[in-house]
């Protein structure tokens, strides 16, 4: 009976080897993947109860973990509460984490695995393991006036700021508004929490979004900076080159025609582009879009980046010029596209790259918030480079779209945004996205025009009253000069 | 009779060093307990450690005096798995009750059993003091098992706990027979197709290869077999029910040894699992729970949580006392084996399935050098059970096949379980000795030469 019992060993053992291949593969191969899944308590136990790094603005926490003496350790904290909360986003025991706090994970949990030596000499040293801590490209001054300037406008006010510096695309402000404050989701008191999140999700106006990335509006007339990037680039104009103007624009054997804002006729037909874009002129810009083409126009703003997502760590909807569902568009539709209209839509983010495209000779810099990670030990472990997304425009022609900007604000719409002794390059545009609903009021703008230190673009929801292009510089204009003035400071 | 070129060797200082070896790995366990959850050694840890070298000193010169010649690595393996679940079910017991004082506490309890456990060890070893006197009690233990199994079915004693009717209760004691039933039928199916394996093989038609025997020869243990397994599956007990069925066709395949029975075995249960999940609603749900856990993770949260626990043990684990292996259900029972592998990790784990392993391996090799047939095929069918029982209990917490409830050997908590483990630890021992003892020395009445010994 020998023979059975040996094969039988033969099966114990391969029984055995299948358990302890099992093992390794659970416990190593896919331990990773089981730990980042949600709802697992010990992770997210595990992670409360550890000494979170910090999210750094300019040297001073803006969230911070400091030590409690209840069940888990630590008590994460946001000292400045909504101002930087669409950035660092939150960091809540039952709904996880948000923004900065959820892709930066790994650095400020200490999981990483450039923290990897770190951890081992805490596990000998019978320390507890600390988090790295992440410092952002912000510029406090910049973006505590963003907020002031659209709290200014009402708390009621739907809006939104992005800065970001030309040269490098280190992101200089990110405000949205409403904002809500993520001490009440960290807190350890979960039902407050419930409550808070309850109350957050429910509120009509959003609070939790970063309306400076995640929201698409129509850009309205800013988006003629990419009209006439694509009329410059394509059609060899100069900013002296005469251009359609007049009280309306017609088209071909159709009823329908595109008249400009308040009924003016832009000062003439034909006009120079220096004036059609002074006085945003939408009888001209629709008819450079339809000069341009439908093609062309896309191209012209994909190079700005339209249509990708260029920005790490952050939630980012992608900004467009037509509909997925687009099978080519006609020519009343172009020429609304041309003004920044029909489905044109872009975030607040894009169109401050688009100004800050202008104001950079043409390069379009990839936009980034992140700007160094350090180990607990203050060690660099990597520091953001600022890299290149593309050329939009050529530099003469980019030049030629600045000085037209700066003649915006010196004698144009953009008038509110003028700083004295600086050269600032501005637009200003409103759009509607319903007929029922108030339009939108945008301005972007970069200064100074020699050399640009700053891009800057406002979007204000929801503006009753004045709903001209001049409401679209009355009330981002003011803004975004005291961005630019607290960055140039 | 030639003599034997192989000296035997009682090997009892080694098993004795092994031994403290074994008892040290469960008191260090306790005192990181203790510095893990309270940063204290506990203050009862002299007493504890009082009484574990106790019942294992206990343990050892029971063996010393009444089995000499038994195999010595087995009795330290089981006394370091005892341990290990020991303290595993003492830091649960903490864990739990800091979510719920309310819960109750198994240590206590547990260590009972563990005496009570190596009391019934060494009442084996002086009881049955000759293996093959248990053969002459087939028949009696191939009822009492039957027995065995109803009982949990009766009103009164009977006793249904999470869906199963597996216990029976007398007074304040909670037992489950079927572990007790589990030695009987080994027993039973040992002493049955030993005497019957040369016509269960060689009479009988051969079918498609398979010589099939006749069915007055296969009948009474078939109908043991039949309602051993229908009890458990009326029971819904399917742990034991798959090994009840894997014991039957391994004693089958060594006392016949014809591979078809392997065969024909597999089909049965591949026949049995389709039927199982056809028919039973809590089969799908577990094997739907096994192929992806992630597709319900509230219906599947125990293994998920028993997932999420040895992924975060991971390669050291989190020490003892510093996982969470309180938040799986069942964690000190079910489960314990996820629980230690969360706070002593893929290391901790993998020397636990070894200990797992060896305790097998020596199992093996007992029947294998075994010379009675009865010994052979008791030793294979105990070991084999064992085996069967282990894997299907870690690879169940650990998802390599789907989870039936079955428990952990010597780790896992339960009265019954530790008690009849020791049993069979007990039994192997006896075999073991048996076989390693030197032959009797030669007689100088020629007609004893022929005669084995039985010592009664």
């Amino acid at each position: 009976m020998n023979k059975p019992i040996r094969l039988l060993s033969i099966a114990c053992l391969l029984m055995f080897a299948a358990l302890l291949v099992n093992a390794n593969v659970l416990q190593v191969v896919q331990a990773d993947d089981l730990n980042a899944r949600e709802g697992n308590r010990r992770v997210i136990d595990e992670e409360f109860s550890r000494e979170r790094g910090a999210i750094l603005v300019d040297g001073t926490p803006v969230a911070e973990s400091v030590p409690t003496d209840d069940r888990w350790s630590f008590q994460r904290q946001y000292p400045e509460a909504g101002l930087y909360a669409p950035v660092t986003g939150y960091f809540s025991y039952i709904y996880g984490q948000s923004a900065l706090e959820r892709s930066q994970n790994s650095i400020l949990s200490g999981s990483d695995n450039r923290l990897f030596v770190n951890r081992v000499v805490d596990l000998l040293g019978n320390q507890e393991p600390q988090g790295g801590s992440v410092e952002l490209t912000l510029d406090p001054v910049a973006q505590r006036a963003a907020a002031e300037g659209l709290r200014d406008l009402g708390e009621g006010t739907r809006g939104a700021v992005a800065a970001i510096n030309p040269q490098t695309g280190e992101i200089l402000a990110m405000v949205s508004q409403p904002t809500y404050d993520p001490n009440a989701l960290a807190s350890h008191d979960l039902s407050a929490t419930r409550d808070a999140w309850d109350q957050l999700t429910a509120d009509p106006n959003q609070p939790m979004l970063n309306r400076s990335t995640q929201l698409t509006l129509p850009p309205g007339s800013t988006f003629k900076l990419v009209t006439a990037a694509a009329a410059l680039e394509n059609l060899n104009l100069t900013p002296d080159s005469e251009v359609k103007g007049g009280a309306e624009l017609t088209f071909p054997g159709k009823q329908y025609t595109l008249p400009n804002q308040g009924g003016s006729d832009c000062g003439g037909d034909p006009i120079s582009l220096r004036q059609a874009l002074e006085v945003s002129c939408n009888v001209s810009f629709g008819d450079l879009a339809n000069q341009v083409g439908e093609d062309a126009l896309v191209e012209q703003a994909e190079l700005f980046g339209f249509g990708a997502d260029p920005l790490q760590g952050l939630a980012y909807e992608r900004s467009r010029v037509v509909g997925a569902q687009s099978e080519g568009l006609e020519d009343t539709q172009l020429a609304q596209t041309g003004i920044g209209q029909y489905e044109v839509a872009a975030t607040p983010l894009q169109m401050a790259m688009v100004a800050a495209a202008i104001a950079n000779d043409g390069v379009v810099m990839n936009p980034y918030i992140v700007d160094t990670l350090r180990a607990p030990n203050l060690e660099v472990l990597e520091q953001t480079e600022p890299s290149e997304f593309g050329e939009a425009m050529s530099p003469e022609h980019a030049a030629m779209l600045r000085d037209m900007m700066v003649s915006v604000v010196d004698s144009g719409t953009g008038g509110p945004a003028a700083i004295p002794g600086v050269q600032v390059g501005g637009k200003t545009g409103t759009a509607e996205s319903a007929a029922d609903r108030p339009p939108y009021a945008w301005f972007v703008s970069f200064a100074p025009a020699n050399d640009p230190q700053v891009a800057v673009a406002v979007l204000v929801e929801a503006v009753t009253g004045d709903t001209s292009d001049i409401g679209g510089g009355r009330l981002g204009g003011p803004i975004a000069r005291s961005v630019m003035e607290a960055v140039l400071r | 009779m030639s003599t034997p070129t192989w000296v035997p060797r009682r090997r009892r200082g080694a098993e004795l060093a092994l031994t403290v070896m074994a008892v040290a790995i469960g008191v260090f366990g306790y005192i990181a307990v203790g510095l893990g959850v309270s940063g204290t050694i506990p203050s009862d840890t002299y007493a504890l450690i009082g009484g574990l070298v106790l019942a294992a000193i206990g343990a050892h010169l029971a063996v010393r005096r009444f089995a000499p010649y038994a195999d010595p690595i087995l009795l330290p393996l089981v006394l370091c798995l005892n341990g290990l679940g020991l303290v595993m079910i003492h830091r649960l017991d903490l864990g739990r009750q800091a979510i719920d004082p309310e819960r109750g506490a198994f240590a206590g309890s547990q260590v009972v059993w563990t005496f009570v456990g190596i009391v019934a060890f060494a009442a084996v070893l002086v009881i049955v003091r000759d293996h093959r006197r248990l053969q002459a009690l087939t028949y009696t233990f191939g009822l009492a098992a039957i027995v065995l199994l109803i009982l949990p079915l009766l009103p009164g004693i009977g006793h249904e706990q999470n869906g199963a009717r597996i216990w029976i209760r007398l007074g304040p004691f909670s037992f489950q027979p079927g572990e007790a039933a589990k030695i009987c039928l080994a027993i039973f199916f040992a002493g049955y197709l030993v005497v019957k394996r040369d016509v269960l093989a060689l009479a009988g038609k051969r079918i498609l290869g398979i010589d099939l025997p006749r069915g007055r020869d296969l009948g009474p243990i078939l109908l043991g077999w039949l309602i051993s397994v229908g009890i458990l599956v009326f029971q819904r007990d399917l742990g034991s029910s798959l090994l009840f069925f894997g014991l039957f066709v391994v004693v089958l395949f060594v006392a016949t040894e014809r591979p078809g029975w392997l065969v024909v075995g597999s089909l049965l249960f591949a026949f049995g699992a389709w039927l199982g999940y056809t028919a039973f609603g809590h089969v799908r749900v577990r094997f739907e729970a096994w192929l992806d856990p992630f597709a319900d993770p509230d219906r599947n949260m125990q293994i998920v949580s028993a997932l999420f626990g040895l992924a975060h043990g991971g390669l050291i684990g989190r020490g003892w006392g510093q996982g969470s292996p309180e938040l799986t259900p069942f964690s000190f029972s079910d489960f314990i084996l996820a629980s230690l592998g969360e706070e002593l990790g893929l290391t901790g784990l993998m020397a636990i399935l070894l200990i797992y392993g060896l305790i097998v391996e020596r199992g093996l090799r007992i029947a294998l050098t075994c010379r009675d047939g009865f010994g052979k095929l008791l030793a294979i069918g105990l070991t084999m059970s064992f085996a069967i029982q282990v894997f299907i209990v870690a690879g169940g917490v650990t998802r390599l096949i789907p989870l039936t409830g079955l428990t952990a050997p010597f780790l896992a908590q339960g009265g019954s379980s530790i008690v009849m483990n020791w049993a069979i630890i007990a039994l192997l021992l006896r075999i073991s000795d048996q076989t390693r003892r030197p032959a009797p020395p030669t007689s100088s009445v020629g007609s004893d030469e022929q005669t084995q010994v039985v010592k009664l």
